[in-house]
């Protein structure tokens, strides 16, 4: 047809635009020509000829503009002018571009980079396919962290056995401690950290292996060869990135294990079910072995059958609970798990939906960012119009409708708003990338990090949005205004434009102090809920202290010959260790505070009757003498010493709170429950020697929860962290630390030496993470309030500068002047700190979930909100008052 | 202004253009502005300079076909020919024209007496 021809003609005609126009302008030429000769021949003089030939050609540009309207694309040539003069305008005006395309690229750089994390952690599906089928399933979260989150294998199969809602359901071993491999290629074995999976974890989650296979059922059996899978980063580092990897064995904790696979980049086991943490190779779970009665070990995770909601499967789950047994050995332990319930969620929720709030506070916090930047900007740009408001009403004059005016100015924000959008995305990048590389922050899926397709659409709609919203209100303004009135005013045309401005502008500089307020207000509450946090009693000294992760054969035919050979190791370790100059006290335990934990059970006062429903027992420590004090714990009664071997009592330290607790049942005379007896149900007596203060193990900020010590020399330990304390910074220790270690024992891994403080710095690096960015945000919006200040209270000065002169010349002085503008300022500051404190009334109670220990009207914080934004709005103020003080009365007063 | 009005004009000079075209031959943009002005009796008072807008939208179209060329009296001039389409396109807007000012006409002519 002809329509899709012709429009195919006008956009070619677009691109020839040059050629076509030569075209018609000779066509046109020859037109009077013919004219011309025509009416010459009818015998009118050369002159008139042509006057006739002009007058029924008509308006010679009228014809054109049709005939080019007619042939290409009007709008778009429209739009290439106003960008080319916008282009023309703005490199004009640099310092003013400069400026803007500056708050602009912050302000939506910081969108950016948090709308991406944002979409990382909370919007995004995990990255596993068919996500949403993916439950994570447990009791409601308790103080006891995942200790109170796993099951044993055998409620594992029952639960299996009993569901039907689920494809499948896998778990892992959640216990599991850092350097749990050594891998042995000559020389000092390697540390690394492996999880143990059940055979089907892969299966389940639907992750491909990038090379070789993933693990079956076989290979989880007893007897079964031992294998392993690797992780991308492991494979890389460690191996080369070897491409014939698959089907070499290694020896790794002593085995040939063979490498059956490398899992992909994508997959990270530590960012989604471990934040924070480095897990190099995944090994499979034996669920029918020793793990048997190793008690509660394994988390689950299901995947749902396509179509069964989480209701259903919650409801299948209740159903399945009481046929689920702690130990099939002991009947009595079946339906234990249905008193605290056996509850699917969404993996999602599991893994990210604590960190909900935070990241919405987060968000708000730079779209307020961006906010303040564009009333900045709306600010600018107002002050650019008043002097460009005679071009304008040039323009209009010259028949420019308004809506060209207006478009005009909306293009040239676009601009603006484009340049700074581009800007933005390069800070935002290496923003990110550098958050994708802080592995210490023990944030999910931070490492997945990156600017994808959806980031760049949210660039594009922010950046519009920007546009308008501070394109609109100098735009208004400027359609609106008096034409006459503009091209009138010749010399004072800039200053009655400004005045008029004025009171906007002054609008304009209160919102933008009030929502630096209401920035400033939040991020001191945080600032000072951190340092609550800072300032808790975890209940042990991080502080000059550090732990190392101590390797040891107690291997011995019998459980008795196995202490006594450990035992040994351990007396010879700590006593050369303790020996070394510098060093406090020494001692070990098998597992630290905010690491992995596990409990064994409730022991309960003897020859009292249990209640019905008691709460899950204590975590578990199994440490050596001196343990306590090397980590900094208080201990009343007495510690454990080498004599509490396994022929003599039984003995524990609890701590206070579990103290308290079992004093309530018990009726002991002063209820001192040193000295006493517990019982753990089958186990034989425990005689309590010591109460421990009570210490934060699962998290820093929450409740401190239970513990119970057991002696190293009578119960069995997994593994052993040699804890030092040390008048010395703790890491000048490590080198001769982890000589002397090696010295005794020739397998013992270059493991890493970690200060006690980077443990709680790890515990709390998500609230330190948005402490700092709520920070940030604050600070680049104080900084922007007092541009914001500053550019309308020198604009007001410049504008007055007669005024001021005429009042000198009366004889005013410098600091009447000066105080006049700082009074102006202080003025639009006051207003705009009264007006935020009140918004952040509103909004603080809002963030008072993420608070600690602070309250969201806390007023030390307020004040010192309001005094720092008053202080920063005098300086702001100050410099042009200053300016505004040195005025020359003559010079300025000549000066028209 | 009116966007309709301007569509009827823009129609009716088109037309006229073909039919310029179909009966004259090939003819320069001058010849058809000056045949169009005849053949109306110099009823119609066109402002010579619009036929170039509806010379490159019939051009566009496929209508037409245009190519420079020299006149008579040696001169050089972009000369239009009409097209196979355009010649149909011709016949399909002249019977439309033909039937709609027969209808004009007959509506315009209607006589009182007619009324009842």
């Amino acid at each position: 047809m002809s329509a899709p021809r012709r429009g195919f003609a006008r956009i070619f005609s677009f691109f020839r635009k040059p050629q076509l126009d030569a075209d018609l302008e000779a066509e046109i030429a020859s037109h009077i020509e013919f004219a011309i000769a025509e009416n010459i021949q009818r015998g009118l003089t050369p002159l008139e000829a042509r006057r006739q030939a002009l007058i029924r050609f008509g308006a010679v540009d009228t014809a054109k503009f049709k005939q080019r309207e007619a042939r290409g694309l009007m709008r778009l040539d429209i739009l290439l002018q106003d960008l080319k003069y916008t282009f023309r305008t703005l490199s004009r005006d640099r310092a003013f571009t400069i400026v803007a395309v500056l708050i602009l690229a912050l302000g939506i750089g910081a969108n950016i980079a948090v709308f991406s994390v944002v979409n990382t952690i909370l919007l995004r599906p995990l990255p596993f396919p068919d996500a949403h089928q993916l439950v994570w399933i447990a009791p409601p979260p308790q103080k006891c962290g995942l200790s109170c989150a796993t099951y044993s294998t055998d409620a594992y199969d029952e639960f299996r056995m009993y569901t039907r809602s689920f494809q499948d359901v896998t778990g892992y071993f959640a216990f599991s401690s850092p350097g749990n491999l050594k891998l042995d290629r000559g020389g000092a074995p390697i540390p690394a950290t492996s999880i143990d999976v059940i055979a089907n974890f892969f299966q389940v989650l639907g992750v491909q292996p990038a090379m070789g296979r993933a693990f079956t059922a076989d290979d989880g059996r007893n007897g079964a060869p031992p294998v392993i899978l690797l992780s991308d980063p492991w494979w890389r580092r460690q191996f080369n990135a070897d491409p014939d990897i698959i089907g070499k064995t290694f020896d790794i904790n002593g085995q040939q294990t063979t490498v059956i696979g490398v899992l992909p980049a994508s997959f990270d086991f530590g960012a989604v079910f471990s934040p924070g943490a480095k897990v190099d190779a995944i090994t499979p779970l034996n669920l029918y072995g020793p793990p048997r009665d190793w008690g509660n070990i394994i988390t689950f995770i299901g995947r749902l059958k396509p179509g069964v909601t989480l209701a259903q499967a919650r409801d299948d789950a209740r159903l399945a609970a009481p046929h689920m047994c702690w130990n099939n050995k002991y009947p009595q332990s079946c339906g234990d798990y249905a008193k605290d319930g056996v509850v699917p969620v969404a993996l999602k929720d599991y893994v990210s939906g604590k960190l909900r709030r935070s990241l919405v506070v987060l968000w708000s916090a730079v779209a307020g960012i961006l906010l303040i930047a564009c009333v900045n900007l709306s600010n600018l740009l107002l002050a650019r119009s008043a002097s460009r408001s005679k071009e304008f009403a040039m323009r209009s004059a010259l028949g420019a409708s308004r809506f060209r005016v207006v478009r005009q100015l909306l293009t040239e924000s676009l601009i603006l708003s484009a340049m700074g959008a581009i800007l933005g995305l390069g800070l935002a990048d290496v923003l990110i990338s550098w958050l994708a590389h802080q592995g210490a922050i023990a944030l999910p899926l931070l490492s997945t990090l990156h600017i994808d397709g959806s980031a760049l659409g949210w660039t594009v709609l922010i950046a519009v949005f920007a546009a308008i919203f501070f394109g609109m209100v100098p735009g208004l303004r400027m359609a609106t205004g008096n034409l006459l009135e503009s091209l009138k005013d010749s010399a004072g045309g800039i200053a009655g434009q400004g005045r008029k401005h004025e009171p906007l502008r002054a609008f304009l500089v209160v919102t933008e102090v009030a929502l630096a307020c209401v920035l400033l207000v939040g991020a001191g509450l945080l600032l000072r809920s951190f340092v609550k946090v800072l300032d808790i009693d975890l209940g042990f000294q991080p502080e000059h202290a550090a732990a190392v992760k101590v390797e040891y054969d107690d291997s011995a035919p019998t459980n008795l010959a196995s202490i006594q050979k450990r035992t040994a190791i351990f007396q010879q370790v700590l006593a050369r260790i303790g020996s070394i100059p510098g060093i406090e006290a020494v001692g070990i335990s098998d597992y630290l505070p905010l690491g992995q934990n596990r409990a064994w059970g409730t022991p309960f006062p003897k020859g009292v009757e249990r209640p019905k429903k008691l709460d899950t027992g204590p975590l578990v420590y199994v440490i050596t003498p001196r343990f306590l004090h090397a980590m900094g714990t208080r201990l009343s009664g007495r510690d454990f010493d080498w004599n509490d071997g396994p022929k003599n009592e039984s003995v524990v330290i609890i701590s206070k709170a579990y103290a308290h607790y079992i004093a309530g049942y018990a009726k002991w005379p002063d209820g001192n429950a040193i000295g006493q007896l517990l019982t753990n149900g089958n186990g034989g007596d425990l005689r309590v020697i010591g109460i421990a203060d009570d210490v934060h193990e699962e998290t820093t900020e929450g409740e401190a929860g239970w513990q119970i010590y057991y002696p190293a020399t009578q119960a069995g330990p997994s593994g052993a962290q040699l804890v030092i304390r040390t008048s010395l910074p703790p890491a000048a220790m490590a080198t001769s630390v982890l000589t002397a270690l090696r010295e005794l024992n020739p397998k013992q891994p270059a493991a890493e030496f970690r200060p006690i403080q980077t443990l709680v710095e790890h515990a709390n690096s998500p609230r330190r993470f948005f402490m700092m960015l709520v920070g940030s945000f604050a600070t680049l919006g104080l900084l922007l309030a007092a541009l914001g200040i500053y550019g309308v209270i020198s604009y007001s000065v410049t504008q007055r500068t007669q005024e001021i002169g005429i009042r000198m010349a009366l004889g005013a002085t410098m600091a009447q002047v000066q105080s006049s503008v700082i009074v102006q300022t202080m003025r639009l500051a006051v207003i705009g700190i009264v007006v935020g404190a009140v918004a952040s009334l509103l909004v603080s109670s809002a963030i008072a979930a993420l608070l600690f220990d602070t309250a969201p009207n806390d007023p030390l914080t307020f004040a010192a909100m309001a005094v720092l934004l008053g202080i920063v709005a005098l300086l702001a103020g100050y410099i042009p008052a200053r300016r505004a003080s040195r005025i020359n009365p003559m010079v300025a007063l000549r000066n028209n | 202004m009116g966007e309709s009005k301007l569509d009827l004009l823009q129609g009716t000079l088109d037309l006229m253009v073909l039919q310029t075209l179909a009966a004259m031959g090939v003819q320069h943009g001058y010849g058809i502005a000056r045949r169009i002005e005849q053949a109306s009796g110099d009823e119609v008072l066109l402002n010579q300079g619009t036929i170039y807008a509806s010379l490159v939208r019939l051009q566009q179209r496929g209508w037409i076909a245009a190519e420079w060329g020299t006149s008579d009296n040696n001169r050089k001039a972009k000369f239009y020919s009409i097209t196979r389409s355009g010649r149909k396109q011709l016949e399909k807007d002249a019977a439309y024209w033909q039937r709609l000012s027969d209808v004009m006409g007959r509506v315009l002519s209607m006589s009182p007496e007619g009324k009842l």
